[in-house]
């Protein structure tokens, strides 16, 4: 394959991009492995604990991503940076991120039904969790709402700043509110080595996975601003040349 | 290894999580591979 037909196959890709996809397929192959076959069970939740080494990951990584687009929303908000390239990056993370949260719900319900005998239960956790994912629907849909680019990064901006108020709310909500949701086993030290190995192959293969989204999903971003900027142009051109006739 | 009881719930888990991720990874490039139809490669600081 020629560089310029591999270009046009893959249009967001890079030399990094491609080596990074190819370390995340092997972290999840590997992920795969040890959380299905080579780590033990749990004396306690037996076969269920299983699905801890997907579920955390993916919500951390909706979290990371939930931060990130706060953080480059502030970014744009900043006057001396007005960039919409913030703002790309906060739309392509809070994507990334609705799809690991609703990823963390399914997996949750599932885990939930071994361990509760439900899929869902309007506890702390589970509600605000639940909360958070819609509100973050709601970005992509204000996003969505048309205007200039710059119109979209301001309103999205804000919006954004409000909404990662609701990630402390989740994350605490099992110490604040003592819910059905089991409390943080990691940091109490309920897990022995290999399920630590396992958990921290997890973490890693699916932040490696995050950069990778994002990067694609902002470029792509990038290409679709610049379609609508020429789309733009093109209907001035034509106004004008009306106008002269 | 996963004893028989709940296995479905477990690997039911796996395989909606790295489907999702396929999927998504799937529309993201296929996104990516419309916009760029219209845009030229010059214009693209990335390549």
């Amino acid at each position: 394959m020629t560089t310029d037909t591999r270009s046009e196959r893959r249009p967001t890709s890079t030399t990094f991009t491609r080596w990074l996809g190819a370390a995340v397929l092997a972290g999840l192959a590997w992920l795969a492995l040890f959380g299905l076959v080579l780590s033990p069970n749990d004396r306690v939740q037996k076969t269920g604990v299983r699905i801890l080494y997907i579920h955390v990951p993916t919500a951390w990584l909706a979290y990371l991503a939930f931060i990130v687009t706060g953080v480059c929303s502030v970014g744009y908000l900043w006057k001396r940076s007005r960039n919409l390239q913030w703002d790309r990056v906060a739309g392509a993370s809070a994507e990334v991120g609705v799809v690991f949260m609703g990823i963390t719900l399914v997996t949750g319900m599932l885990w939930g039904k071994i361990s509760w005998g439900t899929y869902w239960t309007w506890d702390s956790r589970l509600t605000t969790t639940a909360f958070l994912f819609v509100t973050y629907i709601g970005y992509l849909a204000v996003r969505d709402l048309g205007g200039t680019h710059h119109q979209r990064a301001r309103r999205s901006a804000v919006l954004a700043l409000l909404a990662v108020l609701e990630v402390p709310l989740v994350h605490f909500s099992v110490k604040w509110w003592r819910p059905l949701h089991q409390q943080e086993s990691v940091a109490e030290g309920k897990l022995n080595g290999l399920m630590m190995f396992t958990l921290f192959v997890g973490l890693v293969a699916f932040t490696l996975l995050y950069v990778w989204l994002v990067l694609h999903r902002q470029r792509a971003m990038a290409m679709d601003d610049m379609v609508a900027d020429q789309g733009l142009d093109a209907a001035l051109a034509e106004r004008r040349e009306e106008a002269v006739r | 290894m996963i004893a028989m009881e709940n296995a479905a719930y477990v690997v039911g888990s796996y395989v909606v999580t790295l489907g999702g991720i396929a999927a998504y990874a799937w529309v993201v490039l296929a996104r990516a591979r419309r916009a760029a139809r219209q845009v030229p490669r010059e214009d693209r600081p990335w390549t």
